[in-house]
């Protein structure tokens, strides 16, 4: 699992079975210091997440056990929007 | 499995059922001597972590489920121990 910052809403009408009705995002992946890390991707939404949420994040196969129903075809998934980070070691 | 160090905590009110009653720490792979090997990534506490703990962390969804019971979605990472000591003899010369 990992950090993200919600940048934007993807709409797409055509869509792959299963996909139907899944809301998507666009997020940005960060690192411990809350700083870009790595490509941005599509993300589904699974907890009503907004543009400019911090969010985490679960890739791969688990991606689609957070949908209902699962074996949706996603490979990111928002599984929560993060209150607070608490740094416990090498804060910046 | 990785070798980690818990670097942090993270509160989230609102996540998905899986998560419900579950730590989630912020942790950073580590190499035998302490060094800084990867990124941080999230990883869900199964042994009473704490802060500082250098910890193994299982990353594969199966394995994950396998311990947690396989109702639970979308959780990928579990700290399933906390490292005493790692010995690497050096290399002869």
């Amino acid at each position: 699992m990992y950090l993200g910052e919600v940048i934007g809403t993807v709409v797409a009408s055509a869509k792959t079975p299963g996909l139907e009705g899944a809301k998507l995002l666009l997020v940005q992946p960060l690192n411990e210091d809350r700083k870009p890390a790595g490509a941005k991707q599509v993300a589904v939404d699974t907890v009503q997440a907004g543009v400019g949420d911090f969010v985490y994040l679960v890739g791969s196969r688990e991606a689609a056990l957070a949908c209902q129903p699962t074996f949706v075809p996603v490979d990111a998934a928002i599984v929560g929007i993060v209150d607070d980070l608490e740094r416990t070691v090498g804060a910046s | 499995m990785k070798v980690c160090r818990v670097i942090g905590n993270v509160v989230a009110t609102a996540h998905h059922p899986s998560y419900d009653g579950r730590k989630l720490m912020l942790v950073r792979p580590e190499g035998p001597r302490g060094e800084t090997v990867g990124d941080a990534f999230l990883a869900v506490d199964n042994v009473q972590a704490g802060p500082d703990d250098r910890v193994l962390v299982l990353t594969e969804g199966n394995g994950v489920r396998q311990i947690l019971g396989k109702e639970v979605g979308p959780i990928r990472s579990l700290i399933v121990g906390i490292v005493d000591d790692i010995d690497v003899p050096e290399p002869r010369a």
